[in-house]
């Protein structure tokens, strides 16, 4: 029985080994159940029926780095809403004002990464 | 916090710390940090630190992890994986963890605490922790939180100039 303060949490526990058990059950009867006969050819990487010409893992552009970087940065920014909400009702109008502000000055960083085709694909 | 929760805890954080410091695929090595974070989570859900967990969820274990397996994305993962774990400055690397090691053991004996200040341990739950935080960022602290705003923004531009190829 975990202490007190993370008796909130316990629903989270069993959501996370009903999950995990429900993940590795699947493997092992699927393992279980089909038939296992391998061959060189079945064992290959699906390539539309050709031949696989280059390994699956190569040097990627660093642009798509980009997306990975952003996410990480509107992801802190995010973070900071959390207090935000759970004080709002006790501090009010003084808050609203500095989280818009606070949004307002990502926003610049945000209409830059638009404007910059960050967001393209290419 | 139970003694054998911080116990198993402790134990769970050192195991997977391990093993992603020894895997040679840096994919394995990310998954098993992955796990170790969310022990960590847990960890500072038993001091009563939620909003830290929360932290530790979605900023460590989602974004920063994510960074990291783009990371891996753009290097040559075969290449890493051919060459040894370790370069040859462990034995070194090991000498300067165990002195610390030794350093932390002699220290915590002679710890003389210091003053309380006013967020003890009581204060901070009886209006959780998440409600403190905000309470105190969003008043006392609102110009270090202006401010992170402006560094993100710098980290936004940063990002955009160094990894975009041509900028229009």
């Amino acid at each position: 029985m975990p202490g007190h303060v993370l008796s909130p949490y316990l629903p989270i526990l069993v959501l996370m080994i009903i999950a995990l058990g429900f993940g590795l059950g699947s493997l092992v009867a699927g393992m279980l159940v089909r038939p296992r006969r391998p061959y060189p050819e079945k064992l290959m990487p699906y390539e539309s029926g050709n031949p696989p010409v280059d390994e699956p893992r190569y040097r990627f552009s660093v642009k798509f780095y980009i997306v990975a970087m952003l996410f990480v940065i509107f992801d802190v920014e995010a973070i900071f809403l959390y207090p935000w909400a759970v004080t709002f009702d006790k501090l009010g109008l003084y808050a609203f004002v500095e989280m818009m502000l606070f949004i307002a000055i990502l926003m610049v960083g945000y209409v830059y990464a638009w404007k910059k085709d960050a967001f393209r694909w290419e | 916090m139970n003694p054998y929760l911080f116990g198993y805890l402790g134990a769970a954080i050192l195991a997977l710390s391990a093993l992603s410091l020894t895997r040679k695929n840096p994919v394995h090595a990310v998954l098993y940090m992955i796990v170790m974070f969310f022990h960590l989570a847990v960890l500072y859900l038993g001091l009563g630190a939620e909003f830290l967990a929360a932290v530790q969820i979605i900023v460590y274990a989602g974004a920063i992890l994510v960074l990291f397996l783009f990371v891996i994305m753009v290097l040559n993962i075969k290449e890493e994986m051919e060459g040894e774990r370790f370069s040859g400055g462990w034995p070194f690397g090991i000498a300067i963890a165990s002195g610390l090691f030794l350093l932390v053991v002699l220290i915590t004996g002679n710890i003389v605490p210091g003053q309380q200040g006013p967020y003890t341990p009581g204060v901070i739950a009886a209006q959780t922790n998440t409600k403190l935080v905000g309470t105190l960022l969003y008043t006392q602290y609102i110009f270090p939180f202006e401010i992170a705003s402006l560094i993100l923004l710098v980290a936004v531009v940063g990002a955009i100039v160094l990894a975009k190829k041509k900028l229009r």
